[in-house]
């Protein structure tokens, strides 16, 4: 093996067993939880600002959690055999329970919330729509036409118990990845009870931050203008959530370097040699310490709404970066020092190989397109269809008659 | 000296019968085989080892272990006066060849073999989320290549570092105490092999076996005891440098 | 009232019959002997188990040689197992006839274990092999399963080496 390695290892700990595809995973769940927190913002704790991007957030979360078992089967070594784990689960395994909390959020709670708020689109769009568009809203409506206003205001009500539940759910749906690290007495750099707490508000602010970035890209791509009171509230949350996530990392480093245990001394040298890049720099200080001292400025300094805006953007990204960095330094770091605590090893990522960069990229890039589907599919933006306005007027006119 | 050509197998009789389950397919049936009248362990004799590597080879060579990966292997320690915490450490190729030979600089030297653990409370299968690994009834931990998903959660979840994925079958694997054999009676690759006896299989149930009375008046260890894996293998002689 | 629920039990249909679906799969696809001795399936114990064996145990060798087993008796090597130096050899157990052990090479199957190294145990016996022989083939003095040389043979071999002027020639292995 052709692995450079430090010290000494095991033997068979050289090899790195879960790549770039492992890192891609945490993240793009964490995108999918933290995009639902920021629907059910508006939902269930009435926080009206937010409510141009309540839509958006939703069909963000479904196109990330579409794509999130993607990397797992492409890292798996028998993806054919990865029904095994819902047909004969093993309890005692959070990878093997997470199938179904992912199943759960998946069907009980994202898209029946997403059907429940755009089913009068959807039944009116069947009926006026053409093409392939007409037959999958058909197969949407399940065959009810029903759009009553006593339908309507008992889909309101589902949905909104849908939303309280789905909060939780979205907790337990990211804490459930960290506790799959986090439980891993072998590994120190991972065993840690606040790792599943870490990766709950860490999710939420990336999740945040990309509803935030797509909200202000969109309404430029479609010409429209940004409510300001929208994203300026956003930013607020953004900027809670952050301090939250990082006094919670820094509690934990804090304890490690004071406690010293065993482990400490080649984590420490880790940190210092092979993550100095990816943890200090970008995880840190470009990821974290940057987009909190942008955003508590924006709420301290009135600046005009452009400059706001610029901002903004540029602390979403960083937020962004930083929170993939971390998920690298949580997956990668744990992977490139001994068990045995004497030496370390390299992670060597392919490029065009079946866990390489170049299949991170495709899925990171996928989401989008499926966003782009869905947008197409059930418009986000609340503009008044022209033919549903005919039909609710034909309809109005048969009820007078 | 002609050998008379005796074209036989020559078995130990326990062995022999329970040859015939196995070509039958049922093994677990086999009469003088109850899985639950064993519980298999090892007994690793460090001042014994002198580190030759013909235990890694005929492992390899037992269980068609791919080349760069370690059933078992075989460390190879240098510690140096007080300093038990940073002591030095190599396995060339598992010490499958043996290892270079080393000026005497006055630090103490042994060798360490290692393999998987068997534990009692394995942590590779608590975490694996189809059942694919898990503790026979006589108490080795082993792997269903035909149900695995190469998932590596147990690769990272064992403290020991003794699992691997085998890149032809891209399942999990891992030492499996040589169950091939220890069910036809006969004794693991490694034990077979080792000219100095510092690799011994133990039978915990059995009340005959030496195990037991090596271990009421010997000093053993098992590895990384603070992790409760419920680890089988004992080490006798074992220094408080090794990790 | 119902009217207005409708498009509700119809989805309810739809989960209870995606439902059904999953118990049949699981049915028809999960293996008969999983969960038979624990959450695995029973069958791979056989199927590990049911393995071939590549070395075949000393054992076995002694049943056929055992006039190396009387040789051994008288050394220390009694304790090594005859694979650790021949290599496996169940098939030749098994075909004894027609598969014969390759001829071992002592310079690489002596060193193994008797090369001197600061890190085997002291008491272990080693030597520089390069100094001991110079060269020459273990079994040209060390019956490898008798491996202790007598004293008398000692004397011979010296008086042989005094007779010889010129560099040794590695003689045939004995037996």
């Amino acid at each position: 093996m052709a692995i450079p390695v430090e010290g000494f290892m095991y033997p068979n700990e050289v090899e790195l067993q879960w790549s770039i595809l492992i890192v891609l995973y945490p993240f793009i769940t964490g995108l999918v939880a933290g995009a639902f927190i920021l629907a059910s913002l508006e939902r269930v704790f009435r926080v009206e600002a937010v409510k141009p991007t309540y839509r958006l957030a939703l069909l963000t979360a479904l196109s990330f959690l579409l794509v999130a078992p993607l990397p797992l089967q492409l890292h798996l070594g028998h993806p054919e055999r990865s029904l095994e784990m819902y047909l004969t689960p093993h309890r005692s395994s959070a990878m093997a329970m997470f199938g179904f909390v992912y199943l759960w959020y998946l069907m009980g709670v994202l898209l029946l919330e997403i059907w429940l708020d755009y089913r009068r689109e959807i039944v009116l769009l069947s009926q006026t729509a053409s093409g392939w568009k007409r037959v999958a809203y058909r197969v949407l409506t399940l065959g009810s036409h029903n759009v009553s206003e006593r339908s309507l205001r008992i889909d309101e009500r589902l949905g909104y118990f849908i939303t309280l539940i789905g909060i939780p759910s979205a907790f337990l749906l990211h804490g459930y990845v960290g506790f799959i690290f986090g439980s891993i007495k072998a590994n120190p750099w991972w065993s840690s009870p606040l790792m599943p707490i870490v990766f709950v508000f860490s999710a939420m602010v990336s999740g945040i931050a990309a509803v935030m970035l797509l909200y202000m890209l969109t309404a430029r791509l479609r010409g429209q203008a940004i409510d300001m009171r929208c994203l300026d509230k956003i930013a607020q949350y953004l900027l809670y959530t952050f301090i939250i996530d990082f006094s919670l990392e820094m509690l934990d480093l804090l304890q490690r370097v004071y406690e010293a245990d065993e482990s400490f001394r080649s984590l420490d040298f880790m940190v210092h040699t092979r993550l100095w890049t990816s943890q200090v720099i970008v995880q840190i200080l470009m990821g974290t310490v940057t987009p909190i001292a942008l955003l508590a400025l924006m709420q301290v300094l009135k600046l005009k709404d452009v400059v706001r805006k610029r901002v903004y953007a540029l602390a979403g990204c960083l937020t962004v970066m930083g929170i993939f960095a971390m998920r690298w330094n949580v997956v990668i770091g744990g992977q490139l020092f001994s068990k045995s605590f004497l030496g370390y090893t390299t992670y060597k990522m392919g490029f065009a190989t079946r866990e390489g960069l170049l299949p991170a990229i495709a899925l990171m890039i996928l989401p989008f397109f499926i966003l782009w589907f869905l947008v197409k599919l059930l418009p986000p933006w609340g503009e008044t269809l022209p033919a549903a306005a005919e039909l609710r007027q034909r309809e109005a006119a048969s009820v007078l008659s | 000296m002609d050998i008379s050509r005796r074209r036989m197998l020559v078995l130990l009789p326990a062995a022999a019968v329970a040859w015939k389950f196995v070509l039958a397919g049922t093994p677990e049936a086999s009469p003088n085989f109850k899985l639950t009248e064993h519980w298999w362990g090892m007994l690793i004799d460090i001042p014994k080892c002198i580190g030759c590597g013909s235990c890694v080879r005929a492992c390899a060579e037992e269980n068609d272990v791919p080349e760069g990966y370690y059933r078992t292997w075989i460390e190879r320690y240098h510690v140096t006066d007080w300093k038990i915490e940073k002591p030095e450490v190599e396995s060339p190729d598992g010490g499958k060849n043996g290892f270079p030979p080393h000026a005497d600089d006055g630090g103490k030297n042994f060798f360490v073999p290692k393999l998987c653990n068997h534990c009692a409370d394995s942590p590779c299968t608590q975490v694996c989320p189809v059942g694919a690994t898990f503790i026979s009834p006589d108490g080795v931990v082993l792997v269903d290549k035909s149900y695995c998903l190469g998932c590596r959660y147990c690769v990272q979840a064992c403290p020991y570092g003794c699992r691997f994925i085998n890149p032809k079958t891209n399942t999990a694997e891992k030492c499996s105490l040589c169950y091939h054999r220890i069910s036809k009676g006969l004794t693991t690759a490694c034990c077979e092999v080792c000219p100095t006896g510092a690799r011994q299989l133990a039978d915990l149930k059995n009340p005959k076996d030496p195990i037991h009375e090596f271990l009421k008046t010997h000093t053993v260890q098992v590895l990384k005891p603070h992790m409760a894996t419920g680890a089988k293998v004992f080490y006798n002689g074992m220094d408080g440098s090794v990790r | 009232m119902f009217k207005d629920i409708e498009h509700l039990i119809r989805l309810a249909a739809v989960i209870a019959i995606g439902l059904l679906a999953f118990v049949v799969l699981r049915a028809a696809v999960v293996p008969r002997s999983f969960g038979e001795y624990g959450h695995y399936r029973g069958a791979a114990i056989g199927e590990i188990a049911a393995r071939p064996i590549a070395f075949a145990g000393h054992e076995t060798c002694e049943a056929c040689h055992t006039d190396v087993v009387d040789q051994k008796k008288l050394g220390k090597h009694v304790v090594v197992a005859c694979e650790a130096c021949h290599g496996a050899q169940a098939r030749h157990a098994d075909d004894p006839g027609s598969v014969k052990p390759a001829k071992l090479d002592t310079a690489v199957v002596c060193a193994r274990c008797h090369e001197a190294n600061a890190a085997k145990p002291k008491n272990f016996p080693q030597v520089a092999t390069a100094d001991h022989a110079g060269g020459i083939a273990c079994d040209t003095c060390h019956q490898p399963h008798h491996p202790k040389i007598e004293a008398a043979k000692i004397e011979e071999t010296k008086i042989e080496e005094a007779k010889s002027s010129t560099a040794k020639t590695p003689t045939e292995g004995k037996k």
